[in-house]
């Protein structure tokens, strides 16, 4: 790749005239050694998984195997629709969507890790419920994933993107910024406003200890992936009407990696703090440990 | 760089519910499974940090049996591998392990397979489903398998490696990595040769055929599998 920041991608972007969707599949086939029309074959591969778990999750009982979790991804799109929703019709979409996919992630269904499945639900919700918005074609879709790729990349080699490395953030928070910046970037925003929509959502959510319930991908990370939807458009809209992100967004991404260096094991994965060792939480471990038994 | 590219963050398809749990536990299975080269018969399965606090709740040890089996990371029978490899006849048992080890998601990896083949593999899950592998046989490496990699165990000599890259050269494949670990000096040596393309059957075979070299093994968990390749420890004998 011939980026390794965020700023090296923008300017790249600008030397060559190219979108960071396109510059990344530029970069990809150059890595790979194979040809744009492959790599661009996968991803609309992935794309197509995507929408699936979307539906998936919309449709099916979505109960997971600790029967903890399930089905609020059809809670909240029938409340969407029946009731007035706070967020407004679009917005709820795309939080349903997030959920929906977290959801079939969490009963052992098919995702694609974006960038991990404990995130999964964040870029599909952002995207599909984008791509019914505003009509997209899943071509336009799929240079949108280039994108969100790109600036993973950057998070993932100068960070981190596992729970069990750096909390969280690194994982939701991750994904956020990179639907983020994607997003911008499929409104027609240029690399510059999208590299500011990352920073803008990563100091959101800096900080955001890993907890899972039982070392569970279930509570909270599903409820995590819909939050994050939400937060991820915001971030977009900020961008787009040129809010900027005054500490620039490769120093945020830096700062992501003390806080997750410095995070307590028990709040990175391991079920040892936070919600999972709350009396409810330890008490629901239990319970599971005698349903295995 | 950690993560190579576009794919190792979008990606992969997997089944859930946890991409460095259940993901890449299952890439480090397949991956194992791939340099025995047969299905093990008896695995022992350690678990350390992360990976020992909460194995069962994200079906880490689903996913290794799984990888064990030979599945990919999206295979539909993934929640079923226990069971699967149980009736498949692997002997196979979980612990959670003591000690240090190098990363949050560890797991160390003991397998024996048909013909005496053996193998101890120490692997990491570093997030979004990738992995490195850190130790095979007690050797020390570092290599990821997001490429092909070859794994050459030679005596510690002037020129093995000349040889060996020469041999890549001639079948016209770039090394994207190359590491080497050894027992003790002029001792038993291991060199891991990360490849931007696949290798075929007789580029192998000539380099088992490289003065001072032991045995090749070779692992791609991307691709299908091959044909069992023949076993090191009887190569080094011949």
């Amino acid at each position: 790749m011939n980026f390794r920041t965020l700023k090296e991608l923008s300017e790249r972007c600008k030397e060559s005239g190219l979108t960071i969707g396109r510059l990344m599949l530029q970069q990809q086939a150059r890595e790979s050694g194979r040809d744009e029309s492959v790599e661009f074959a996968s991803m609309k591969e992935y794309y197509g998984i995507m929408k699936e778990a979307v539906h998936n999750g919309l449709t099916r009982d979505t109960t997971s195997r600790s029967g903890l979790t399930g089905l609020d991804a059809q809670r909240v799109a029938a409340y969407n629709e029946n009731s007035q929703p706070s967020l407004g019709g679009e917005t709820g979409r795309a939080m349903a969507y997030a959920l929906a996919v977290s959801e079939v992630n969490a009963s052992m269904g098919r995702i694609v890790a974006t960038p991990t499945a404990g995130s999964c639900g964040i870029i599909p919700g952002v995207f599909v419920s984008s791509q019914e918005r505003f009509d997209w074609d899943d071509d336009r879709m799929v240079e949108g994933l280039f994108a969100a790729g790109a600036i993973g990349y950057v998070i993932a080699n100068n960070s981190f993107v596992s729970g069990a490395e750096g909390g969280c953030q690194a994982e939701v928070g991750s994904a956020i910024g990179m639907a983020a910046g994607a997003l911008v970037e499929l409104r027609g925003g240029t690399p510059e406003q999208a590299v500011h929509a990352v920073g803008l959502a990563l100091k959101n959510t800096l900080g955001l200890i890993c907890d899972p319930v039982g070392g569970l991908v279930e509570i909270p990370c599903i409820v995590r992936n819909g939050f994050g939807a939400v937060t991820a458009l915001a971030a977009a809209d900020m961008a787009l009407a040129g809010v900027r992100s005054v500490i620039p967004s490769d120093e945020v991404v830096q700062v992501m990696l003390e806080v997750g260096a410095a995070m307590p094991e028990k709040h990175r994965e391991t079920a040892g703090g936070g919600l999972a060792q709350t009396p409810t939480g330890k008490k629901l471990m239990e319970g599971l440990r005698k349903k295995k038994r | 760089m950690r993560f190579k590219d576009v794919f190792s963050i979008i990606g992969p398809s997997m089944i859930g519910p946890s991409s460095s749990h259940t993901a890449g536990a299952a890439r480090i299975g397949l991956a194992a499974r791939r340099l025995l080269g047969v299905m093990p018969e008896v695995a022992r399965v350690s678990f350390y940090g992360s990976f020992a606090a909460t194995y069962q709740g994200h079906g880490t040890d689903t996913a290794i049996a799984g990888g064990l089996l030979g599945f990919h990371t999206d295979d539909p029978n993934l929640p079923d591998a226990i069971e699967l490899a149980e009736e498949a006849g692997m002997d196979l048992t979980f612990r959670e392990g003591k000690g240090l080890f190098p990363h949050p998601n560890t797991v160390r990896l003991e397998l024996e397979g048909a013909g005496g083949r053996r193998l101890s593999l120490l692997g990491t899950s570093i997030g979004g489903g990738n992995v490195e592998i850190v130790e095979v046989n007690g050797f020390s490496v570092k290599f990821g398998c997001s490429c092909p990699a070859l794994l050459v165990r030679h005596r510690d000599q002037p020129g093995v490696i000349a040889a060996l890259t020469a041999a890549l050269q001639g079948a016209g494949l770039n090394i994207g990595g190359l590491s080497l670990s050894r027992m003790e000096r002029q001792g038993e040596a291991l060199a891991v040769v990360e490849l931007d393309g696949e290798a075929q059957q007789e580029l192998l075979h000539l380099i088992r055929q490289l003065p001072n070299v032991l045995g090749t093994d070779y692992v791609n968990i991307n691709g299908e599998e091959e044909e069992p390749h023949e076993l090191s420890d009887v190569e080094g004998a011949e």
